[in-house]
């Protein structure tokens, strides 16, 4: 039998093993701490249970680490899409007010669009750095969410709305299947088209590629057009689930949620190569470990710092360096 | 003889995922001479140098230095055991003053205070070693690479304990400036130093050089008294074969006839960067630009694919007109272009072979259809064998090969396009003499199955060699153009340093 190539000597282990085993330990974890954290069942047709909970939760995370995957892989960065969030769900919910479920949704996806493509123009075409650039729509996006909503929390009873971010189908939340559909889309984009390979290529090195022909502006405003759409559908499932928008505080800090999922995923700031599967995984393993957080009792005060030590030894594994010194001791233990 | 010995590396041994890029190789340095490491690229000089250094650590192997053994672990480590290095491209500051970047990390103090007396007299003093003098409190930058090289130098001199390697130093000087570093390094050796020094250009090596030590694939070939390796020998033992310089000059009537003419640029210019210039680029014609650094030659090639934006002029493919031109555009129009600055401009090194070698390609189609993964490899694959590209896979990644190979890489991704024009600027720089003379034997097969071809070269020999017609440029003006019998090395020497108005004339005949 042929071993997989990553098995053979030398070639590196691929980016996608740390935060599987990340996930692994935690899950090991919550086998012997609270067994019931995998009961599963069934009412109703329904599927319920913790695990379906992190899938459920985790999707709006999951969707927009995706399109931060792509950004990032740019060598960029856009940490407005927590602010896009906001304005997608109050835009939904306020044109749910007098218009059809297809208008609303079309206005939320366009207005996450919208913004996508301003945060591209910044980037690819007038050259702001990244951080900058988002920045901007960081700080505004909450205000245009705010004169969306008029300062209020607005609220839908739209069942069919509402049957996006909490219905079922299947018996699986119907969000999951949202989730699996843009992963599959954004998989097929980078590997049946040649967006992955430009998109790769210019995120490394933008000079070279330009001068092979490819043109970084185009791949640049494509990758933020896509994260501010993504942002937009994540903002739609959140307030559907919620059925409310919250200017304010909808999607408040998942932009650093994002960004970690695509890091402990593998993909490395520096841009270049991404990992769609690693950020799928760093999106489940962040939901995960604030699941368990909050049922394993842990008091309110100490969440955060809970998390934080967990993500420091997530990113730990994944240093290359931390691990060489790692092995490097325990050989000099063997040794002596 | 014992005791003059300043370092002897003994069976070193390294290996890279799917290369041994050392094997059982020696290597010894006395006081008081200039040895001169020679080799293909890809034969590991960079390699054992960088185990010297202790970048790279060792496989098997012992580094005595003065008869103790050394384990450096890092640049630094290596530095205080009073080896330094001093690479290619000048890896100082430039927006420190000279004195800074000479003392950085060890300033001389007074009271825990930086002393900024002590460090410029010093800095002066050193310099005024090397025969240099310079105001060491202006910043780097406004000095030439020559100078940068040379501050370079004197520092690593200072820090230095008998051991000074130079890795290709002179590859981005011009003659004058060769002359001022080889009587900089005569001086050191008088002085007792032994230095260990790495170049492509032979005559250097026969002019500053006493020891020779060769490297081929990894291996030892020996080590030579300069004085008593004729050059064919040298050659024969870098490249394995025996040289046979008729191989270079294939026969140039063996070109098909040059009939229509591919590009023809007329009244073309940008202004700050190059003064306009006519060119006509016939089927299947080697031209050659001509012209110190500065003169606008890499500017020229930067109009023509559309890089810069031209403020002047047309540009007509087969007679017709075109209305703009970028990369793209360029590319689909059937030109390719091998930038000078290989690591920022030609490689994408995160990526494998592959994907950079298919990259060109996959932009002239734009986004699809896109190039299936296996198809992509049967191409990468076709490129490996034909240009006998180093590599175990097609999948390593590009930064892991040698630099004659990764230009064969960037030249495979033009080929890969189907192109009717290249433009080579600088092809052969910082390449070993038997993957220049491979990549020369490239350029005129090329031309004979009717590619037309533009070099940029600042070696006047290469030009001469393979072009039909020369183009002469000076101070970013287009100053004349040579061919038949006056295409000759002093002819064009003489129209760079003379200026174009005497030769306008006589070059446009």
């Amino acid at each position: 039998m042929k071993k997989p190539a990553w098995l053979e000597r030398g070639t590196p282990t691929p980016k996608v093993v740390w935060p599987l085993l990340a996930l692994l330990i935690l899950y090991l974890f919550n086998l012997i701490v609270m067994p019931g954290f995998f009961r599963v069942e069934l009412i109703d047709g329904h599927l319920y249970g913790n695990l379906v909970d992190v899938l459920n939760r985790g999707t709006p995370l999951m969707i927009i680490a995706l399109g931060m995957t792509l950004v990032i892989a740019k060598e960029g960065i856009d940490i407005s899409v927590g602010s896009v969030l906001a304005i997608s769900g109050s835009m939904a919910i306020y044109m749910l007010d007098g218009h059809r479920l297809w208008v609303a949704i079309l206005a939320a996806l366009g207005v996450g669009l919208l913004c996508g493509l301003w945060n591209g123009m910044l980037v690819a075409v007038l050259r702001i750095q990244p951080m900058v650039a988002t920045l901007i729509l960081l700080t505004v996006g909450r205000g245009i969410a705010q004169l969306i909503t008029n300062g209020q929390i607005l609220t839908t009873t739209r069942d069919s709305y509402e049957f996006i971010g909490k219905g079922f189908l299947f018996g699986i939340p119907f969000a999951v299947y949202i989730a699996a559909i843009v992963f599959l889309l954004i998989y097929l984009l980078k590997t049946k088209t040649a967006f992955g390979l430009f998109l790769e290529s210019t995120g490394a090195n933008r000079k070279s590629s330009e001068f092979a022909g490819v043109k970084p502006r185009v791949i640049f405003m494509t990758a933020y057009a896509i994260c501010g759409l993504l942002a937009a559908l994540a903002g739609i499932i959140y307030s559907s689930n919620l059925s409310s928008a919250d200017a304010n505080n909808a999607g408040l800090w998942y932009e650093l949620d994002a960004i970690l999922a695509v890091v402990i995923g593998g993909t490395s700031m520096r841009g270049g190569r991404f990992y769609l599967g690693g950020t799928v995984v760093g999106a489940i393993f962040i939901q995960s470990l604030t699941t368990t957080i909050y049922s394993l009792g842990v008091p309110p005060e100490s969440i955060l710092l809970v998390k934080a030590v967990v993500v420091i030894l997530v990113c730990l594994i994944q240093s290359d360096v931390f691990r060489q010194k790692l092995t490097a001791r325990k050989r000099k233990v063997t040794a002596s | 003889m014992d005791s003059d010995i300043l370092l002897r590396m003994e069976g070193i041994r390294k290996e890279f995922p799917g290369v041994v890029a050392l094997s059982n190789v020696d290597f010894c340095l006395r006081k008081g001479e200039i040895h001169a490491l020679m080799g293909e690229n890809g034969a590991g000089k960079s390699t054992l140098i960088k185990v010297l250094t202790g970048v790279h650590k060792e496989d098997a192997g012992t580094i005595k230095l003065r008869g103790r053994e050394i384990h450096p672990r890092s640049p630094l480590e290596a530095q205080q055991l009073g080896i330094s290095t001093v690479y290619q491209e000048v890896n100082l500051c430039p927006n420190l003053s000279v004195a800074e970047n000479i003392y950085i990390g060890r300033q001389p103090r007074k009271r825990g205070m930086i002393d900024w007396n002590a460090m410029h007299r010093l800095s002066e003093e050193l310099l005024a070693r090397l025969d240099l003098h310079l105001d060491v409190k202006q910043q780097l930058s406004l000095y030439s690479v020559a100078v940068q090289q040379m501050v370079a130098i004197a520092r690593a001199v200072d820090i230095s304990s008998g051991i000074l390697i130079l890795d290709e130093p002179t590859s981005s000087l011009d003659t004058n400036e060769v002359k001022q570093l080889f009587s900089v390094m005569r001086k050191l050796k008088d002085e007792g130093m032994g230095i260990l020094f790495v170049t492509h250009f032979l005559d250097q090596v026969y002019e500053i050089s006493d020891r020779i030590t060769v490297l081929r694939n990894g291996l030892l070939v020996g080590e030579y008294e300069t004085k008593q390796l004729p050059r064919t020998q040298l050659v024969s033992h870098m490249i394995g074969r025996e040289w046979n310089p008729g191989e270079m000059a294939l026969e140039k009537s063996e070109r098909g006839e040059q009939t229509g003419i591919f590009l023809e640029a007329k009244g073309l210019g940008k202004k700050g960067s190059i003064e306009t210039f006519d060119l006509k680029i016939h089927e299947g014609e080697v031209v050659g630009l001509a012209g110190l650094l500065g003169s606008g030659r890499t500017e020229v090639a930067r109009l023509l694919f559309g890089i810069d934006k031209s403020d002047s002029g047309v540009m007509e493919l087969y007679g017709e007109k075109l209305a703009a031109i970028y990369p793209q555009k360029a590319i689909r129009s059937g030109m390719g272009f091998c930038p000078e600055d290989r690591k920022a401009e030609g490689i994408v090194g995160e990526l494998t072979i592959r994907e950079n070698i298919t990259l060109a390609l996959q932009a002239k189609h734009g986004l699809f259809p896109y190039i299936p993964v296996s198809k992509q490899k049967e191409i990468a694959e076709k490129y490996i064998d034909l240009l006998k590209i180093k590599t175990p896979s097609t999948e390593q990644r590009i930064d892991n090969l040698s630099g004659g190979n990764q230009q064969k890489v960037i030249l495979a991704r033009w080929l890969a396009t189907g192109p009717k024009l290249l433009i080579l600027d600088e092809p052969t720089r910082g390449i070993d003499v038997g993957s220049k003379a491979e990549i020369r034997k490239l350029i005129f097969e090329l031309a004979a199955i009717g590619i037309s071809i533009l070099i940029i070269s600042a070696e006047l020999e290469e030009l001469v060699n393979s072009c039909d017609r020369v183009i002469v440029l000076r101070d970013r003006v287009q100053i004349g153009e040579v061919s038949g019998m006056e295409m000759n090395e002093s002819r064009i020497m003489q129209m760079i340093a003379e200026g174009g108005e005497r030769y306008e004339e006589a070059g446009m005949a």
